[in-house]
């Protein structure tokens, strides 16, 4: 590998399947937040615990990251799938996009979660 | 049919060439399911977050009454079935870009699918229950 100079759209391939297997994880968390909703008041409180302290605001806020970066890299190998995108400045731009496009979402949809009373 | 597939050029057998399946055994259906599903989840995308972000603040009686309405319950569904068949395919495309020993490669295809489907069905079972006002 150590012939290889590293690329933006190389390292995005991967940080694509990281965050996929992030994300693989991930739905367990899904999964326990809808089984405790409908099990009953004290196992949603459990939930709202974990999901309200520090370590796990910080892992549905990587959580959150995951998914939009996953979502929007994934965009991108659709473009390319459609046989678009190709040129070096257009796949640069559609790497650069997915990479700050992810943050972007990320940080813009927990701002409205927090004005709508979610960091309460 | 490409000048790469033609008789003279193609290093697949003559079989092969008939089933058209590749070295997959099972053609390009995993290729367009992976693509149908990450549409599908790109379309839901929106909704999903404006519901999550509806039960934030609320206990769990308010967030039971956001989850059990008809329209939230199936926009739910359909992003777990996407999700679950999404993740299904492509941690068994990572499986076996690095898993080399056969016996340990089934065995992660074989969890790979049970842990999948078991998520599924699991939050699936449990946005039913949460609609039936049980």
């Amino acid at each position: 590998m150590q012939v290889y100079r590293w690329t933006l759209t190389m390292a995005l391939s991967i940080v694509h399947r990281a965050t996929g297997i992030a994300l693989y994880a991930g739905t367990l968390l899904l999964a326990w937040w809808l089984i405790a909703a409908a099990s009953g008041p004290a196992a949603y409180a459990h939930v709202q615990a974990f999901t309200g302290s520090i370590i796990g605001r910080l892992i549905v806020f990587g959580y959150t990251w995951a998914l939009m970066h996953h979502m929007l890299s994934g965009i991108r190998h659709f473009v390319w799938d459609l046989g678009y995108g190709f040129k070096a400045n257009e796949r640069e731009a559609l790497t650069w996009g997915a990479a700050i496009g992810g943050i972007v979402l990320t940080v813009l949809i927990w701002i409205i979660a927090y004005a709508i009373g979610g960091g309460r | 049919m490409s000048t790469a597939d033609s008789p003279k050029r193609s290093m697949r057998t003559p079989l092969g060439r008939v089933r058209n399946l590749g070295a997959a055994h099972s053609g390009t259906s995993d290729f367009w399911r992976q693509r149908l599903t990450a549409v599908a989840m790109t379309l839901l995308m929106i909704p999903v977050l404006v519901i999550i972000m509806m039960t934030l603040g609320r206990n769990q009686a308010g967030a039971k009454q956001i989850l059990g309405s008809l329209p939230i319950a199936v926009i739910m569904m359909l992003f777990i079935v996407a999700s679950a068949w999404h993740m299904k395919i492509g941690m068994q495309v990572v499986i076996e870009d690095y898993v080399h020993n056969e016996k340990l490669k089934l065995t992660a295809i074989m969890l790979n699918n049970f842990f999948s489907i078991a998520v599924a069905l699991a939050s699936i079972y449990a946005i039913l229950q949460l609609s039936s006002g049980v």
